[in-house]
């Protein structure tokens, strides 16, 4: 009888050499007389075990990571086909800890198969029965918000770009967002596209869209491709076309690659990217709700608020909206990155707290160093003192504090950290990336980087400290979208809590 | 061969690409974005001879087109030299030594080296990409090996 194994496709297991261990194991399976069937499967998000191989046996799905090409002789001696022990066995994938203590959701069939195996497209053929207003009104009562800095209520804007007049209008999902840190869409795309394809299709039922659009970053070409295969299978299934799941109903969704520019993360210069321009942000009003693409009325999200929609037509409002607490509902994959030991997807309720989050998921630093900051929100984001490490993980009490959430990625950095390059990073950073239209963020942020140099080789620092702070505040009051408008927030929040890497000791770090 | 030379249009494999990329993207809505990125997988780069192709076949001015190649880091005029690594230079592989490995990258010399900010591979930092080819949790002996591997095959 073949035995089935299962190793990961996903770009992070690639990266780890998954596809030379496939071969490996294939080749040894072969040389052995044994039959094997290897499927390639999502990731489950436990990165630090990539590549997370695991092995169907009678007594479920046993795990083994991270495998490496010498490992794979070893594991057939040691007889890991019946799930037999072994140094890197990690027993019953299901038990691993940091796997077990999720509320998987958005994330529920990521890594159980093959990314294009056959799936029921249970919300969509719920939606295909249900008037487009009663969509609408689920995905409001559902409480579900945009991620990410558009963190709206989804029901309000379904509702806008459903009642808007218009013939023409368009469903768009922005993945040109991708954040560092935040990998989630990515893990997505490449484990499970057919949910952001069912949950764009559903969208396009609600507001009366006909067409969509799906923009991946570039530098996610992994992505691009496992998108690429998943619309054309969902064509040919007759998911997507002149008549979704034989209802009558047309959707075509095709997807568009962005050009390594982060300011097409915000959705006016996605758009304008959409229409073959370069990524500048467009003024608002009009909202992309009443004129967006091509100056018609359009709906925009990123790809969990999409992924999210099949779950909560599928298990109803009331399911979603009691996961989580507070404001925000749900659950929000959380992505704990940089110097950690275990680093990875973890799909959890809003809430937990961001030391349990590092230490007790994460395991502290890789490094076994203290940790000296961590960023939450993307590059974008604030680096949290110790002070607030206990505040829940939640966009409502992060913002109480001036904080962001984003979309949930955590960046560790150990006590080797310098937080005063770190600063200087994310002015260069939106130098490098600023569209250029507001002189705050064009200007001020090549200023930024000068000014940071200057009190960090102490020329003049307390006038240069209040300067990079007036800097900040204009840039901040002064720029149309996030990347001028929130630059200031890691430079400001490393200043004020590491004073001393810019070299503020004393009287200098309370003046400053 | 300098940076300005003129790049040819054709390649032994395709003697017209552009052609082919605006036969088959050039009817979509919004179709300079797919026609670059297909100018660019054809030819390595999007060159100047093929913006002038471009503009007349969708109806824009060659300031238009030009405009939008240079607003994407992605594109780039002439075909990268050796092999093509692409280094993550965001916090998190910063955090585990990125810079470090995009220094020693641009030493190496015989390869072309584009700074990207993230590839996704945050948990398993530091990363970066040689040849399209994801590799995480590098250190610098894992890059000399990867680098002098893809000298070889030059």
């Amino acid at each position: 009888m073949s035995v089935t194994v299962y190793v990961p496709r996903d770009a992070a297991a690639k990266a780890m050499g998954a596809d030379v261990v496939t071969a490996a194991i294939a080749g040894q399976a072969e040389a052995r007389g044994l039959s094997v069937r290897i499927v390639r499967n999502g990731s489950r998000g436990l990165l630090w075990l990539e590549p997370l191989v695991e092995v169907q046996t009678a007594a479920g799905r046993i795990a083994y990571g991270p495998v490496s090409l010498a490992d794979v002789p070893s594991l057939f001696e040691a007889g890991w086909l019946d799930g037999a022990a072994h140094p890197l066995r990690l027993g019953p994938t299901e038990e691993i800890p940091q796997l077990k203590r999720q509320r998987r959701l958005t994330f529920r069939r990521c890594g159980l198969d093959a990314p294009l195996a056959p799936v029921p497209w249970l919300g969509l053929e719920t939606a295909l029965e249900m008037p487009p207003q009663a969509i609408v009104q689920q995905v409001a009562d559902s409480g579900l918000h945009g991620r990410g800095s558009a963190a709206d209520p989804a029901g309000n804007l379904w509702r806008t770009v459903a009642q808007a007049p218009s013939a023409r209008k368009y469903v768009v999902c922005n993945a040109g967002g991708g954040d560092s840190g935040s990998f989630a869409d990515r893990v997505l795309l490449e484990g499970d596209p057919y949910l952001l394809i069912e949950g764009m299709a559903i969208a396009a039922l609600a507001v009366g869209a006909a067409r969509g659009f799906v923009y991946v970053r570039s530098e996610y070409p992994h992505a691009v491709a496992s998108l690429e295969r998943a619309l054309r299978a969902a064509r040919e299934a007759g998911v997507l076309g002149c008549s979704m799941l034989g209802s009558g109903r047309s959707f075509e969704l095709e997807l568009r690659v962005g050009g390594g520019s982060h300011v097409c993360g915000e959705d006016t210069a996605m758009l304008e990217s959409l229409e073959g321009r370069a990524g500048v942000v467009r003024a608002k009003p009009p909202l992309p709700a009443a004129s967006g693409l091509f100056g018609q009325p359009t709906l925009i999200h990123d790809v969990l608020a999409f992924a999210a929609v099949p779950t909560l037509l599928e298990k109803g409002a009331a399911f979603y909206r009691d996961v989580g607490g507070g404001r925000s509902r749900g659950t929000l994959p959380f992505q704990l990155s940089g110097n950690i030991r275990h680093g990875g997807l973890f799909e959890l309720p809003f809430g937990l707290g961001l030391r349990e989050l590092v230490f007790e998921i994460g395991g502290g630093t890789r490094s076994g160093r203290p940790v000296k900051a961590i960023q939450v929100g993307g590059p974008l984001g604030a680096y949290v003192p110790e002070s607030q490490w206990d505040l829940p993980l939640d966009p409502d009490a992060y913002a109480a504090k001036g904080l962001v959430l984003g979309r949930g990625g955590i960046v560790v950095h150990d006590d080797t950290v310098d937080m005063a390059q770190l600063a200087r990073f994310a002015m260069e950073f939106c130098a490098v990336q600023s569209c250029g239209k507001c002189a705050s963020c064009r200007i001020g942020s090549t200023r930024g980087v000068e000014v940071v140099d200057r009190i960090v080789m102490n020329h003049r620092r307390p006038q240069y400290v209040r300067m990079l702070r007036a800097l900040c505040d204009a840039m901040r009051s002064g720029s149309q979208c996030a990347i001028g408008g929130m630059t200031p927030l890691p430079v400001l929040s490393a200043l004020d809590h590491y004073p001393q890497d810019f070299g503020l000791v004393g009287e200098d770090a309370r003046a400053a | 061969m300098s940076a300005t030379a003129a790049v040819p249009l054709s390649t032994p494999h395709e003697p017209d690409g552009v052609a082919r990329v605006l036969a088959e993207r050039g009817h979509l809505d919004g179709p300079l974005m797919p026609v670059l990125h297909g100018v660019q997988e054809a030819l390595g780069c999007v060159p100047s001879a093929a913006v002038a192709r471009i503009a007349q076949a969708l109806n824009l001015s060659r300031a238009e087109v030009h405009g939008v190649v240079g607003g994407y880091p992605h594109f780039r005029p002439s075909p990268a030299r050796g092999p093509l690594v692409q280094v993550c230079r965001a916090e998190s592989c910063r955090s585990m030594g990125g810079e470090a490995l995009l220094q020693q990258a641009r030493a190496a010399g015989h390869c072309t080296v584009e700074p990207v900010y993230c590839l996704g591979l945050c948990a398993q930092s530091p990363a970066l990409m040689l040849q399209g080819q994801p590799h995480a949790r590098m250190t610098p002996e894992r890059l000399d090996e990867l680098l002098s591997d893809a000298g070889d095959f030059r």
